[in-house]
């Protein structure tokens, strides 16, 4: 299944794209895209998600099709 | 009908409540209370000259959440019109960020939303500021207290 994968902000510049496609095998969970973006590590507590544009946690779970996305503390107002 | 825009572009709010008033026209007299929050860039911030703002956001997601915070605000306090207005892009210092305004029968409600509003905005909405300053750049990483 294919999850598109999007960077917001300062992250966007850490992690050096905007944002990848990326195909699994199986069913997945943000938690575990993450890790499979950085190397094995841990989603950070300051590190918020999405999927399909509403807020998720690293437990839920991602379809084929879904965006997820990975953003910093948000700074609007 | 709350309205809910994303701007591109520097906008005045005052004008943009004038021409709401006008399009709500007849309703006028129904309100007994407006309640208006600006807010604009200082040129300052953690104790540096700030020239600049780049304001960021996730095109779809920062509509969503907009609105779905005006329906919060409207399932809870009894009220009749809704303008929330949000500046994207470069913003340069006095510049208004974001406009608020409630309109309801009552006093307390249309503050109480106004509160509610701008408060889960910035704990919610996907907006980001990175500031241009003297020496360079850098990311807003939290919120000021309220």
């Amino acid at each position: 299944m294919s999850i598109r994968i999007r960077y917001f902000a300062s992250l966007r510049e850490t992690m050096g794209r905007v944002e990848e496609q990326i195909v699994f095998e199986a069913i997945t969970t943000v938690g575990e895209i993450w890790k499979t973006v950085n190397e094995g590590r841990p989603l950070p507590d300051n590190i918020l998600c999405a999927v399909n544009m509403e807020y998720a946690s690293a437990s839920t779970s991602v379809r084929d099709g879904d965006e997820v996305a990975f953003f910093p503390p948000v700074t609007g107002g | 009908m709350p309205v809910i825009a994303l701007k591109d572009h520097p906008f005045d709010p005052y004008q943009e409540l004038t021409a709401f008033r006008t399009v709500q026209g007849g309703k006028a007299a129904k309100y007994g209370a407006q309640s208006i929050f600006i807010g604009t860039m200082r040129d300052f911030n953690e104790g540096e000259t700030v020239e600049r703002l780049w304001l960021e956001h996730y095109p779809g997601m920062t509509e969503r959440e907009l609105a779905r915070i005006v329906e919060q605000a409207f399932a809870r306090w009894a009220m009749d019109e809704a303008l929330v207005m949000h500046r994207v892009g470069e913003i340069k210092p006095a510049d208004a960020i974001v406009l608020i305004a409630f309109w309801s029968a009552h006093r307390g409600a249309a503050l109480d939303a106004t509160r509610f509003v701008i408060e889960e905005l910035k704990h919610r909405a996907p907006f980001w500021k990175k500031e241009t300053l003297g020496r360079g750049t850098r990311w807003v990483e939290r919120n000021t207290p309220a």
